[in-house]
């Protein structure tokens, strides 16, 4: 789960990771008072119209300005930036709407840095990495500069010490601006650690951090992502911080239900038991028909416990696309028995008045019942022996192959 | 001919008392498994299905009936500790079924674990299981689709074992043992561990190896085959399709940052000297050819 800037600022504020004064603000009106308010409290006009939205490279994309003239400006540049279609790399060419601002406080800088901790998978641990080169797209950094990136890694039994930070610390030249900048870094640091692990966090991310005139360190952005594993401890913080408007909303749907939806942009649904299997039939799918023009519309994972109710409401699911042309039905009854899969997708289809072709392919336990259950309904649907079977007569149904 | 679980393994189930744990401890007992003890704190001394003993702790069912293996199915809250008392009380294996544990929970876990190499085994969590067809279940697994020969099956994921099992048994092809290694981040056994024991087995003659998109396993475990493995290994890898950036379903199934793609599992793979099979429907042939 990702959230805002701000909500992470808030968050970094709790553990005592040093951020810049700032508010959010909802309307043009609120922009313009919170602009109003930073000025007061800092003395300075300055202050940054940043759009809020979950996707990174928003200063590129023109959702960050800087108003150097005080609260008229910022309310010019809100007016502008709230609810612009904002494109960055990370959105898609469609873009993302922006529904939030946050107004912060400008500040002088000396220079920008780039801190990051990750979940590393391959070692087993909580990673940080910095390097010098701050503000830009890190991976491009690790892609093209990787030398330019310090790692350390963190025993999960200590947690982070601090001549980790130190290490970084130096490593970065942090010990050149000022005596103090040192012991404020590794301070940071051991706060964003906390963040880390106490907020069950996959990654937290802080580009740029930066260090001021006066030598102080500061997380000039904030990026945080939540482990969705971990949501039981934290039920009602993150409700609060979950932004529906950032989301799929045939996704967030299935969420509701307890299904695993992913949207993609083919032409052919599908709904299979288990993640493996789920993403090895958009596989087969294209495998066979991508030369056709059959290509999977979606992922969608209905577990290991599937009902009737749920099968149907993944039917209605997928056929809120208008491209959908067939549905693959693909199933592997372990825990889950065909005769009730079969029940289920007969049903959905008498009740949602199904009108493309449904090929279904049922293995595994009560897989005899399970078909002499379709053959009955007396519906159009395709049987498959395999899944390459399947496949095949799934390209035909698209292509007007097969009826 | 088989490999970790045999019928001298005499499983205690972590969280019998609970519907899932209830449910699959029963199939288990029905396919042969010796299941002699079951631990749910508070429920000590009653009885499972009227003949399994039932313990507060897992020290007390170790102690009373000699188990040497644990099959856990504690819900996401409570599951790292259960592991962590199974490894207190000496099991060589444990085997965790529960999907959705928090990472976090799962690096202690993990660190845990690297203390006690050579002694105890953790399989998963969110895994099938294992299974060695005809001996032992330890798992959710169907068990008829299995049957007993010479094939190892390792994979991340639940329902393409099946798959790759169905495939095997129709073509008459039996299985020494098929584990399922799971989809999370931060697991017990990788595959680098696995086949390394099917290397070792007089009994395993061939390997099917499914993987999928995230992380580097994949890749290490290529490597691994490449330096050592003298049996001949097919694979799968599962997401070809799969977008960037989107969780597909498992919680480590997802390509980051440009990392975890199956084109460079595939290509990884292929340079090890496996055959990767060119669809899911494929796998068992694809080993047969290259028995």
């Amino acid at each position: 789960m990702k959230i805002h800037e701000y909500q992470g600022k808030q968050i970094f504020a709790k553990y005592g990771v040093p951020i810049p004064l700032g508010y959010p603000a909802f309307t043009v009106d609120e922009a313009e008072a919170m602009a109003t308010r930073l000025a007061t409290e800092t003395g300075s006009p300055v202050v940054v119209v940043k759009a809020q939205i979950h996707a990174g490279g928003r200063g590129k994309g023109g959702g960050v300005k800087v108003a150097k003239g005080g609260a008229a400006e910022a309310r010019v540049l809100a007016d502008k930036i709230l609810g612009m279609q904002l494109v960055t790399h990370q959105t898609g060419p469609a873009g993302q709407k922006v529904g939030r601002l946050y107004i912060e406080q400008g500040l002088d800088m000396l220079k920008e840095f780039y801190l990051g901790a990750v979940v590393d998978r391959d070692r087993r641990c909580v990673a940080f990495m910095a390097s010098t080169e701050g503000g830009v797209d890190i991976e491009k950094v690790a892609e093209e500069t990787p030398e330019k990136i310090i790692t350390v890694h963190v025993d999960p039994i200590t947690g982070l010490m601090p001549f980790q930070a130190r290490q970084l610390a130096y490593a970065l030249g942090l010990h050149t601006y000022s005596k103090e900048t040192v012991g404020k870094f590794v301070k940071l640091m051991s706060a964003l650690y906390e963040v880390m692990v106490k907020e069950d966090c996959s990654l937290v991310e802080i580009n740029p951090l930066v260090v001021l005139k006066n030598g102080d360190v500061m997380a000039l952005d904030a990026k945080v992502n939540f482990d969705d594993n971990a949501e039981f401890r934290h039920k009602a913080a993150w409700a609060a911080v979950f932004d529906k408007d950032e989301e799929d909303p045939v996704e967030l749907e299935a969420k509701e239900v307890g299904l695993n939806y992913v949207s993609l942009d083919g032409n052919v649904g599908c709904l299979v038991n288990g993640a493996g299997l789920a993403m090895a039939t958009m596989d087969i799918i294209k495998h066979a028909g991508e030369a056709h023009g059959v290509t999977p519309a979606n992922f969608l994972d209905v577990g290991g416990g599937a009902n009737q109710e749920q099968v149907t409401k993944a039917f209605s699911m997928i056929l809120k696309s208008d491209k959908v042309k067939a549905i693959f039905v693909n199933i592997f009854g372990g825990i889950m028995k065909c005769d009730v899969v079969a029940t289920g997708v007969v049903a959905a289809a008498k009740n949602l008045g199904l009108t493309v072709p449904v090929i279904v392919r049922l293995e595994g336990t009560n897989v005899e019942l399970g078909k002499q259950i379709l053959k009955d309904s007396g519906l159009a649907i395709i049987p498959a022996d395999s899944m390459s079977d399947a496949a095949a007569k799934v390209v035909a149904a698209v292509t007007g192959g097969a009826k | 001919m088989s490999i970790i679980v045999g019928k001298d393994t005499r499983v205690l189930v972590q969280g019998i008392t609970g519907s899932a744990g209830g449910f699959h401890a029963k199939q288990c007992m029905q396919y042969g498994t010796q299941v002699v003890a079951g631990v749910t704190p508070g429920r000590g001394g009653e009885k499972f299905e009227s003949s399994v003993p039932v313990f507060d702790t897992v020290r007390d069912a170790v102690r009373h009936t000699g188990a040497n293996a644990s099959l856990i199915f504690v819900p996401p809250p409570g599951a790292a500790d259960a592991i962590l008392e199974a490894f207190d009380a000496g099991l060589e294996l444990v085997v965790c079924i529960t999907e959705g544990i928090p990472v976090m929970d799962m690096l202690k876990v993990r660190r845990v674990l690297e203390t006690l190499t050579g002694k105890t085994r953790l399989i998963g969590p969110n895994c099938p299981g294992i299974i060695t067809p005809g001996a032992c279940k330890m798992g959710i697994m169907p068990g008829h689709i299995h049957k007993p020969g010479n094939i190892g099956v390792v994979s991340k994921s639940g329902t393409l074992t099946y798959e790759a099992v169905g495939q095997l048994t129709a073509l008459g092809i039996g299985q020494s043992t098929c584990i399922g290694i799971g989809g999370d981040p931060v697991a017990g056994m990788d595959f680098i561990d696995v086949l390394d024991l099917f290397n070792k087995d007089p009994d395993t003659h061939g390997v099917i190896m499914i993987g999928e998109i995230g992380g580097g396993a994949e890749e290490r475990g290529a490597e691994w085959i490449k330096a050592n493995m003298k049996k001949p290994v097919a694979a799968f890898i599962a997401g070809t399709t799969a977008p960037p950036g989107k969780r597909m379903g498992h919680a480590g199934a997802i390509i980051s940052g440009g990392q975890g793609t199956a084109a460079a599992k595939i290509a990884a793979l292929e340079a090890a000297g496996c055959k990767v099979a060119p669809t899911p429907s494929d796998m068992a042939t694809t080993l047969r050819s290259m028995m």
